[in-house]
């Protein structure tokens, strides 16, 4: 169990030095950074699955880039991604690295998203259109709100990812929380390690919660059945 | 020949078999024992676990808990705090991702099992099975269609998985992306992604074929049904 007291002394280390808590390498920042970097490859991902999400589901057409972009972004490695857009667009600003982070979260949400209009129950549709709702209509009061379960699993599935890439993406020079686990592996510097890699796990598992939170605020009692018809 | 940048061919040529350990060949040999172990022992673990989920109800909540933080949990950080226990050694890819591959393939097993319509249970004990023979000859043939398609989407995610290893020297052909970083060069970085793109690809496809062969009852029902 030595490397029990090992790891223990390592986080007391990490947390307890003052200088890991003030200034562009602190704590506070860079967990600032990772949540921006993460909110707005996240938000970049949601303003473009969502609406072609619902199209799609809506409409029936062009199912298959629901397919095909799901598929490939399992089997693309986020590492080469990244590796990829930084060698050809250069590291001068942010922007090389957060375009694959939001190419890889769109899938998630797309998918999801797609998968929840498409499974309205057809009667519930069909009603809605026989109480003279438009397609429109029928799609933003009816189909999403009974599809928002799925919609909001897509963001939380596609959360954990852009989260889990933000830190590989530290690799390629991105701030935030990634920095202390790839700076300090270069360096032997295992409190750092140790220390960077506790936060990133505290972190997703925040994202996590609120998600789950975020899930039970905003579904319609009627359609998570919290709300029972007689 | 000695003027400009190689060709990605002529890269390919002389990085394949070098003798060295990060030959092309060598990263691509560790790649597929980094994946295929642990896609097999998440199998291997999920199918019992997701027996005991459906036979004892109880389990699968805390079970299917427990499985969705481990999901959450970024892989990077979970390869730097596992290798204070088992070093800088594919063992430190593999249990992380055989943790991935659990919690997609229980809720697969425990679906697929509850997929099984009542009535054909019933016919099962009717006609005398034994609750191992039940399983094993009706439940789970009937469950394979949905475990194979959880299976599929563990195969391919842990393909290109292993990668994110090579930032701490276990990556497969994920070493090809440090490499070509630390030395700006773009061949490595192609060849990686096509072949990680391509073993998944493989793999899905072997899966389908595993599922024609395992359930050939589904052909011959859409054939009738026409």
């Amino acid at each position: 169990m030595g490397w029990l007291s090992a790891f223990f002394s390592w986080l007391g280390e990490f947390f307890g030095s003052p200088e890991n808590w003030s200034g562009p390498g602190g704590i506070p920042m860079r967990l600032l950074e990772h949540l921006e970097f993460s909110a707005l490859a996240l938000v970049l991902a949601a303003l473009i699955a969502v609406p072609l999400g619902l199209v799609i589901g809506h409409t029936g057409r062009g199912e298959v880039i629901v397919v095909v972009s799901a598929n490939l972004a399992r089997a693309l490695p986020t590492l080469g991604l990244l590796v990829m857009f930084v060698l050809l667009l250069g590291a001068a600003s942010i922007w090389p690295v957060i375009i694959p982070l939001v190419l890889l979260s769109v899938p998630p949400i797309l998918v999801n998203t797609y998968e929840g209009i498409k499974g309205v129950d057809p009667e519930l549709r069909d009603a809605a259109y026989g109480m003279g709702l438009r397609g429109g209509q029928v799609l933003l009061r009816v189909l999403v709100p009974v599809a928002l379960p799925l919609i909001l699993l897509g963001c939380r599935l596609s959360a954990i990812q852009v989260v889990a890439t933000t830190t590989v993406a530290a690799y390629t020079g991105l701030g935030g929380l990634g920095r202390y686990v790839i700076d300090g592996f270069a360096t032997k510097d295992y409190a750092s390690v140790v220390g960077g890699s506790v936060l990133i796990v505290l972190f997703a598992l925040v994202v996590q919660i609120l998600f789950t939170l975020a899930q039970r605020v905003t579904v319609s009692p009627g359609v998570s059945q919290r709300l029972k018809v007689r | 020949m000695g003027d400009g940048p190689p060709s990605i061919w002529e890269w390919i040529a002389r990085n394949w078999d070098t003798g060295r350990v990060d030959s092309i060949r060598n990263l691509l040999t560790d790649h597929l024992t980094m994946s295929l172990v642990p896609i097999m022992l998440a199998l291997v673990v999920a199918l019992p676990l997701g027996l005991a989920c459906v036979r004892w109800r109880w389990l699968y909540q805390p079970t299917s808990g427990f499985m969705n933080v481990v999901y959450a949990l970024p892989s990077l950080p979970v390869f730097m705090l596992l290798i204070s226990v088992t070093g800088l050694s594919q063992t430190t890819v593999i249990i992380p991702l055989t943790f991935y591959g659990m919690a997609v393939l229980i809720p697969a097993v425990v679906d697929g099992l509850g997929s099984v319509p009542d009535h054909v249970r019933q016919s099962a004990v009717a006609m005398g099975f034994t609750p191992l023979r039940r399983l094993l000859q009706v439940e789970l043939p009937i469950a394979v269609p949905v475990v194979l398609a959880g299976l599929r989407v563990v195969a391919v995610s842990s393909i290109s998985l292993v990668s994110v290893g090579a930032l701490i020297g276990q990556g497969g052909l994920g070493g090809l992306f440090t490499r070509a970083y630390q030395n700006p060069f773009m061949p490595p970085v192609i060849v990686g992604i096509v072949l990680i793109v391509a073993l998944a690809l493989v793999a899905d496809g072997l899966l389908v074929l595993a599922q024609r062969l395992l359930t050939p009852w589904v052909r011959v029902r859409k054939g009738q049904g026409s």
